[in-house]
């Protein structure tokens, strides 16, 4: 047998790719250059971005930070950039800088804000984040009364008595409990607290002020504005609409006839009204509907119209979760024996809220960016701020710089809410890949 | 013979007791009960309402709705003058919601589909600028880009004088876009059919003009007979495996007849034109409108086209490539397999972003677009100082919008259902 020397024994090394094919080059042409409609995109994309930048970058390189009217920054810009420039004027946003995160509120009072700021993050980072010690969350749960206290001001007992209702509510519960079992508790947990409400918590708190006077400067809801009452708002809603949506969502696959008719009427009535008109109603109606004499703060009126308007869309992304579980998991809880709060608490609701974290984060975004719609009812919020300043003879003609700053600030709030709603949802996966 | 009872077996009575412990018996004590709380709750409120409205001095009536709404509307579809009543001005207010809401709808979808099929293009540089498109817009309030639009409209738009000496010039010599709003050309008919008068001199009056309804009709008309030529089309194919090509046959059917009308009713343009300090002729359409218009759409088209996004993205990768194993073109497959399966995830998501932006449509009010919140909830309601009525109302037709368009969306869930045997 010949030998067969021509046949190679060891591998050739591979060649490199050609350099069309790899690199920035092959990068570009693949993503950019590929075919000549994409080609053709490429070079409009290009073109668009072109425009955009060498208006807007001009722009902003010739802004004048320091004047005191729109006319004066003018005139900067014209002695130091020639009189064809155009610029911006961000000289607006340093003047009225504080209007539009305060809005009125008195300005030697801002450090309560501040702080109710701060604090607000405190509490809400055990419950945004769990790896956090879950004790923080006793702080969490006297935050809303605190803030209240600290952003109203009065009496530190007003806030402290209306607490005291929902300890005694818990208490009641606690104790009907254990004799007369869950549905009286349950009536009792409500009634208590509400004749606490009616009847003692008044009186407590003017007694316990006589006895150990603390009090802060009250502040009136007219002198709420800016972001501060947007974030007011919009957190005080996010945090009533939540359980409000659950349980309306539950009410609404309840097998109990009446509860999820309601329910469904509620729900459907809500989501086919625009929320202006639901505004409409907390500035003009609300007080027709309460006992003469009644004076319910703008704010709490308009809280309450946007939590149950969210609510509503809450529950029904809270609905699609319930109704994506398989049935197994409801009749496996049977099963087990557990009833029907154990059942919801333990099995349900976990997992239906993680399939649901997408769409009530949205709900929440959608909330949050709908608080402006209180600038039509004469609440200054940054828009209505806005609209003020425009009107004002020293910025009349203003557009970018402001329409810009406050689209700014709510598309980093919004922009990190769906952020931190990916985040969540990557962390409670739990999908075996 | 029956099994008999068990000798001795308790005889169940009923006890009071019962209608906690026993689960039987204690959802409709819950169902009393809740009944009882709402009811307590709404005739609270009634009472309440009565009581206030007697201090006022103003008991729950409609009366207000037939007298003289003395206002103006400066843009309306139909007649009216400030002499008609407060309802006529409703009406045209809820034509002005429609009318708003139904070309928002058409811009949206158009931009959306753009931006989510672009979105998905292979080209990166494409792909982002489509990316900070839908992130830009959703994630700011819609009302800030309402105003924000109304007011680049009203300071940076030339005003009309400027087409004058020749600083600005008109579109194509046709469109005007002016800081008084935008002018284009008008439609007009030589030879015009007229108008029928419905419901004669009520406030719900108004005019239907027949050149609009014989368009219609040949339109509607071409459109059959295109159907029509596609199922002969079908069965040829079903019966020889040929299909004759009938593209051009239909189109025809469909393009010919309105365009005959259009010719047989003396069809032709009336341009805007400069007069003293304004533009004459033409349509105007203020800036509220435009404002309003364009706002709503470009934010809603951020949310439609994430919802194609997903419609095309849910269809796994196996049906084209079924499709296209099975040797349907690439048209075909697209109009065949993908958009069909696509359509069923696309479809009532983008219905509930229509009812969105008709909800939303009511922010006309904070640019003084006369919508039905800015008739009916606006000027009506302070004129008359009747709220709750005027709200009432308000919400009853935001409502009757709302359920008319959820039942088409569950007629047309229900039709696209998945059959599963």
């Amino acid at each position: 047998m010949a030998e067969t020397t021509y046949v190679r024994t060891e591998m050739l090394p591979p060649k490199p790719p050609p350099p069309t094919q790899t690199g920035v080059i092959g990068w570009l042409r693949e993503n950019l250059f590929d075919g000549w409609k994409n080609t053709l995109l490429t070079l409009v994309a290009l073109y668009v971005i072109y425009a955009l930048l060498s208006a807007a970058l001009p722009w902003f390189l010739h802004a004048v930070w320091n004047a005191e009217s729109l006319n004066e920054c003018r005139e900067i810009i014209k002695a130091s950039w020639g009189p064809e420039a155009d610029g911006a004027c961000f000289a607006v946003i340093r003047d009225r800088w504080h209007q539009m995160l305060y809005g009125f509120y008195p300005q030697d009072l801002y450090w309560r804000p501040n702080l109710a700021f701060v604090l607000m993050l405190v509490a809400l980072s055990p419950v945004l984040f769990p790896n956090l010690p879950r004790k923080m969350l006793v702080f969490s749960l006297i935050y809303p009364f605190l803030g209240y206290w600290l952003l109203w001001g009065g009496t530190v007992w007003a806030p402290v008595s209306w607490a005291l209702g929902f300890i005694l509510g818990y208490f009641a519960f606690i104790l009907v409990n254990d004799r007369g079992g869950t549905i009286l508790a349950a009536i009792a947990a409500v009634v208590v607290p509400v004749l606490w409400w009616l009847f003692g918590a008044g009186p407590f708190a003017d007694l316990v002020q006589s006895l150990i006077p603390i009090s802060l400067a009250d502040v009136e809801s007219r002198q709420f504005g800016g972001f501060m009452l947007s974030v007011t708002i919009g957190i005080t809603g996010i945090v009533g609409s939540l359980p409000l949506g659950i349980i309306l969502a539950l009410g609404r696959q309840s097998n109990l006839l009446m509860v999820k008719s309601l329910s469904v009427g509620f729900i459907e009535f809500i989501r086919g009204v625009p929320l202006i008109t639901l505004l409409f109603v907390a500035s003009t109606l609300l007080n027709i509907f309460m006992p003469p004499g009644t004076n319910f703060d703008i704010i709490l009126r308009v809280v309450i119209m946007v939590t149950l308007f969210s609510a509503a869309y809450v529950a029904e992304v809270v609905r699609g979760g319930l109704a994506a579980l398989p049935k197994g998991q409801y009749e496996a809880a049977a099963a087990l024996g557990l009833d029907y709060w154990k059942s919801m608490r333990l099995v349900i609701l976990p997992q239906a809220l993680k399939i649901a974290i997408p769409g009530i984060v949205s709900t929440f975004i959608g909330l949050f960016k709908d608080t402006t719609l209180v600038s039509i009812i004469g609440l200054m919020d940054p828009i209505g701020l806005t609209n003020a300043i425009r009107a004002n003879a020293e910025w009349q003609g203003i557009i970018w710089e402001l329409y810009g700053f406050v689209a700014l600030v709510f598309w980093i709030f919004c922009f990190s809410m769906s952020r931190y709603s990916m985040y969540l949802e990557s962390r409670l996966e739990t999908g075996h890949r | 013979m029956a099994m008999a009872e068990p000798e001795g077996a308790p005889k169940e009575s009923f006890r009071p007791s019962m209608l906690i412990y026993d689960t039987r018996y204690r959802a409709i004590t819950i169902q009393v009960l809740v009944l009882a709380g709402v009811l307590a709750l709404i005739g609270w409120l009634v009472n309440n309402t009565l009581h206030n409205l007697e201090i006022l001095g103003k008991p729950l009536g409609f009366g207000f709705l037939f007298e003289p709404a003395s206002y103006d509307i400066n843009q309306r579809l139909i007649e009216y003058n400030s002499r008609d009543t407060h309802l006529r001005a409703a009406f045209v207010g809820l034509l002005n919601t429609l009318l708003v809401a139904a070309a928002g709808c058409a811009l949206a979808t158009i931009i959306g589909l753009f931006v989510g099929v672009l979105r998905l293009s292979k080209n990166w540089l494409v792909g982002r600028l489509m990316t900070v498109y839908v992130e830009g817009f959703r994630n700011v309030p819609v009302l800030l880009w309402i105003l924000l639009t109304m007011a680049i409209l009203i300071d940076t738009a030339p005003r009309p004088a400027a087409f004058r000496k020749g600083e600005a010039s008109m579109l194509f010599d046709a469109i005007a876009i002016t800081n008084r709003g935008i002018y284009i050309p008008e439609p007009v008919f030589s030879r015009s059919l007229g108008n029928i008068h419905l419901f004669g001199s009520s406030s719900l009056r108004f005019d239907v003009s027949l050149d609009l309804v014989a368009i219609l009709v040949a339109l509607i008309a071409g459109i059959i007979a295109s159907i029509l030529v596609r199922r002969w089309a079908d069965r040829v194919q079903e019966e020889t495996g040929d299909r004759p090509t009938t593209w051009h046959i239909r189109t025809a059917l469909v393009v010919v007849p309105p365009v005959l009308v259009l010719w047989a009713l003396g069809f032709h343009l009336v341009y805007p034109e400069l007069k003293g300090f304004n533009f004459k002729g033409g349509i105007h359409l203020r800036n509220s409108f435009i404002a309003l218009w364009l706002a709503l759409s470009l934010y809603t088209a951020a949310f439609i086209a994430e919802i194609v996004r997903a419609g095309i993205q849910s269809v796994p990768k196996g049906q084209t490539e079924a499709a296209l194993a099975l040797g349907l073109s690439g048209g075909q497959t697209m109009r065949l397999v993908i958009l069909p399966q696509a359509l069923r995830v696309i479809i009532p998501p983008l219905i509930s972003q229509y009812l969105n932006l008709t909800k939303n449509s009511s922010l006309a009010i904070a640019v003084g677009y006369m919508d039905i919140t800015g008739t009916l909830g606006g000027i009506t309601l302070n004129q008359t100082g009747r709220e709750l009525e005027s709200i009432m109302l308000l919400m009853l037709v935001y409502l009757a919008i709302s359920l008319s368009i959820s039942s088409v969306m569950n007629w047309y869930n229900k039709r696209v259902k998945l059959k599963e045997r």
